[in-house]
């Protein structure tokens, strides 16, 4: 496996290295840099034009220009990285722009990415084994659409039409009657479609998930939450439980007596456990705190399901591991909403709370607070992770669908059956495991798209970050901006090929095998 | 004596024949590949809603051509000159020109009770020109790009994955790696560098579109190629004298159509959007220019004052890509001999007949269901 990795992890960089000579020599001649100066009336132009041309090296062809450049990354490895400097930024070097750039991007880019492959591969799955269903074909008419829409477009409509309208209803938060009655019925259809079954069962699915819904909404308005979020030791337990029942359902299912006990415990555990962490949290203000708490609840969670799992200790384990794991989510969603009254305070109010321009507000980040940074990346990420992940969710669903319904169709799944296995069993082990292969050689080639997607999305919501170069560069033909952009770029690519190869690897024995 | 001939019972033949065989039993090619596109619906509405659209964008403000289009100030007036051939069209305005403004702020004229289209139906931008002559033009143009880049990209991919799969060896080890190069260069990088050099021109950036955007297809026709070559009649060919030439272009290629059609109408939805995502960041088709991403890059920051001026262009651009990606599936569909049929369906309303119909004595539930 290791030498399967290697061999291509070699590869690619071997391509990489290709790659930025051709995109450095298209770049260098794709314009004149001093353009702007030849124009200029300024006396002192002849003299600047001189001294750019001479910083540059602009008099030797790009082709020497390139390995000069080179020599520079080259130079990373002992720890003097050289990208040159930016003139379109004011001699600024490429390093310095570069670390100031790559954090917002890589937030936008992580996220979008693992929320539209879970996300897609949930409706993906659903619609295949709900096949031909009025569910399936809705979903398939829309993955068209968001397969044919501009991410320009859809940004820019985000931007001047979701963030103003939630900002007024933030400001005013009174849920209207029909849009109650339209998400409550929305999603109990969608209830109904992927629990299936008999006409009996749907319309129970139906009514609960979707009265649900409707009642919480109702809630919600009625005590004016989104006037000052917040979950609260109730909402704790609820999303809790909640997370433990579909972990439960999914994985093992509710007749596994021991997996119950097991990942009721740890429930348990998260809910007792939240109100020290809530200290913890607020006395250690630091990201690694949350680090550690996840730990935490991972370690627990491994230790429940190993001495209560008896024979089944390894399902148990995972289990209750990706419980605790996922328990974290309340209590961090707690401490955010705990301080949201404070952050409101904070930004300036003519922005509203969904911030449509920049990827932080400058006097928040000038607090070294975990928590209020956090709340204020996540009211500017909201907008441009969901027009990033529009596009991709179309495409890891389509493939999903496609993939699951390919494998469901195999002999070793009617084998899986005949054996007189339940469903979930047949789905969840022996399908599922399978029908994510190709998704995993998806992620590495969707990278791509994702980068091309981010590269407007920030232009959209003026974020200066990794698009920011990219566009400045190209446009000042900086051609020392656009390589740090593209270095970057290219080696989160390397990145991603390497986990869609570990994962492919982990899915698929042939090739560790081998 | 009596005839030797064999008595075929046709009862007996269409047992032994699937569903899907005994249905098209005795057509072409041709015929089961055209009978299964039409019964796409959403495939061959789009294919009805897709040359509308082009018939409006072509006929209505006219074409140029023989010239690049652009537009030069007129020596000795004030007013622009195209270069090139202008075919006028049915619509009164141009998309160069300003009119005086109708409605306050050039809002459209359009409504729907009592129902005109006034003069300006799509609006007006703030130097008065017609905003539905500039969308017309700037799907002239976007199309123009995707028929463009379909045809380099499909003739270069095919080519190469051709040669590709059927030499192996060391041809196909450079024409793969140098697809590995370009694809690992995020293509709208690619294409905003190249954007960037030539400077704006329509024609110039869908030749350079096309000579990156082949990647995809040339992988597809090389893996089809490496399975096709092992075949007998490629064999038989070769046992016949054929040349090289002759096998890959007269023998191969044809059985390799479906893949080639599909994957080509799929990348030319892809172009589109890639188009007017360049032009929408200023490195595709740029100002005196139009095409849709233009426009909305050009009325981008007018959005709260002159919505018109964004929805109109977006609008065009998905309905295009959904008419593209919907033909692209129903060509998929109707290439792909191991497609099965859908069966009948089985919505909520027969669900519920079969609910009842278990109280009813003498009816078993399930049987209004059609079976796979």
């Amino acid at each position: 496996m290791l030498t399967f990795v290697a061999r291509r992890l070699v590869a690619t960089l071997l391509v990489l290295l290709v790659a930025s000579f051709i995109v450095y020599v298209l770049t260098a001649n794709s314009g004149d840099p001093l353009r702007e100066l030849r124009g200029s009336r300024d006396p002192s132009a002849q003299d600047q034009i001189a001294y750019l041309s001479g910083l540059l090296n602009l008099d030797q062809p790009p082709v020497l220009r390139y390995f000069s450049w080179l020599g520079g990354v080259g130079a990373c490895f002992i720890g003097q990285c050289d990208l040159g400097i930016s003139v379109a930024r004011g001699q600024q070097p490429v390093i310095e722009a570069i670390g100031g750039a790559l954090g917002s991007t890589l937030q936008l880019v992580l996220a979008a990415t693992i929320l539209a492959i879970v996300i897609g591969v949930a409706i993906g799955m659903t619609t295949a084994l709900r096949q031909y269903s009025g569910y399936d074909y809705v979903v398939t008419f829309l993955t068209f659409v968001f397969y044919s829409l501009p991410i320009f477009w859809v940004a820019v409509l985000l931007k001047e039409f979701g963030a103003i309208q939630f900002n007024s209803f933030l400001g005013d938060p009174v849920i209207p009657w029909w849009s109650i009655l339209i998400i409550g019925l929305v999603m109990g259809f969608i209830a109904s479609s992927v629990v299936g079954g008999e006409l009996r069962t749907r319309v129970i699915s139906f009514v609960s998930v979707g009265g649900g819904i409707a009642a919480l909404l109702i809630l919600l308005d009625v005590t004016r939450w989104f006037e000052s979020p917040s979950i609260g030791f109730v909402g704790i337990a609820l999303m809790s439980i909640a997370t433990g029942a579909v972990v439960l359902f999914t994985s093992t299912g509710f007749h596994n007596r021991r997996a119950l006990l097991a990942v009721g415990i740890i429930v348990v555990l998260t809910v007792i456990l939240s109100w020290p962490f809530q200290f913890l949290f607020y006395y250690v203000n630091s990201p690694w705190t949350v680090l550690l708490v996840l730990a935490i609840m991972v370690g627990l969670g491994l230790l429940v399901g190993f001495f209560v799992g008896g024979d089944g200790k390894a399902v148990v384990a995972r289990t209750t591991a990706i419980v605790g794991g996922l328990g974290i989510i309340p209590l961090v969603l707690d401490q955010m909403f705990i301080r949201w009254d404070e952050y409101v305070a904070r930004i300036p109010l003519s922005n509203g709370v969904i911030a449509t321009i920049g990827a932080s507000t400058p006097a928040i980040r000038r607090v070294d607070d975990t928590w209020l940074n956090m709340l204020d990346s996540l009211t500017h990420m909201l907008l441009p992770t969901i027009a990033l992940m529009i596009i991709s969710l179309a495409a890891y669903t389509r493939y999903a669908r496609a993939s699951l319904l390919d494998v469901m169709n195999q002999d070793y799944v009617r084998t899986a059956r005949a054996k007189g296995l339940g469903e979930r069993t047949v789905v969840m082990r022996h399908a599922f495991r399978n029908a994510m292969i190709p998704i995993a050689t998806i992620i590495a080639l969707d990278f791509g798209a994702v980068i091309g997607g981010a590269v407007i999305t920030e232009r959209v919501f003026a974020w200066q970050a990794m698009g920011s170069l990219f566009n400045e560069g190209l446009q000042h033909i900086d051609v020392n901006l656009v390589m740090g952009f593209f270095l970057v770029t290219g080696i989160l690519a390397v990145i991603f090929n390497v986990i869609a190869d570990l994962l492919y690897s982990a899915l698929d024995p042939r090739i560790r095998v081998s | 004596m009596t005839d030797k001939k064999p008595v075929v019972d046709e009862q007996s033949v269409g047992q032994e024949l699937s569903i899907e065989q005994r249905a098209t039993v005795g057509l072409s090619q041709g015929a089961i590949v055209r009978r299964r596109f039409l019964q796409h619906r959403g495939a061959v509405v789009s294919v009805f809603v897709l040359l509308f659209l082009v018939l409006l964008a072509f006929t209505s403000v006219g074409t140029v051509i023989g010239g690049t289009g652009k537009l030069t100030p007129d020596p000795t007036g004030s007013r622009l000159i195209v270069d090139g051939f202008r075919i006028p069209g049915w619509w009164g305005f141009t998309w160069w020109e300003r009119y005086d403004i109708v409605l306050p702020g050039g809002a459209p004229t359009f409504t729907w009770w009592p129902f005109s289209f006034g003069e300006h139906p799509f609006g007006q931008d703030n130097t008065g020109k017609d905003v539905f002559a500039r969308v017309m033009r700037g799907m002239q143009q976007s199309l123009n790009v995707v028929f463009i880049v379909g045809i380099i990209s499909t003739v270069i991919g095919v080519v190469l994955g051709a040669l590709a799969g059927y030499y192996r060896g060391w041809v196909d080890q450079l024409i793969m790696r140098i697809t590995d190069v370009i694809i690992i260069v995020p293509l709208l990088i690619l294409g905003a560098v190249l954007g960037q050099t030539i400077g704006g021109d329509a024609f110039l950036l869908a030749v350079m579109i096309g000579l990156i955007a082949w990647t995809g297809m040339a992988r597809l026709v090389r893996a089809e190629f490496l399975s096709l070559r092992e075949r007998e009649f490629v064999d038989a060919a070769r046992v016949a004298g054929a040349s090289d030439f002759r096998i890959i272009f007269r023998h191969i290629l044809p059985n390799t159509v479906g893949v080639i059609v599909v994957s080509a109408t799929l990348l030319m939805s892809a172009v589109i959007l890639l188009e007017t995502s360049l032009s929408f960041l200023g490195f595709g088709i740029t100002a005196p220019d139009i095409s849709l991403g233009q426009i909305i890059s050009e009325y981008n920051e007018a959005f709260k004052t002159r919505p018109w001026l964004f929805w109109w262009p977006g609008l065009f651009i998905v309905i295009i890509a959904l008419c593209i990606n919907f033909i692209g599936d129903g060509l998929r569909d109707a290439f792909d001999p191991r497609q099965k049929r859908v069966p009948r369906q089985r919505g909520l309303g027969s669900e519920i007949g079969n609910f009842f119909k278990a109280y009813i004595p003498g009816t078993r539930p399930g049987d209004g269901t059609v079976n796979k």
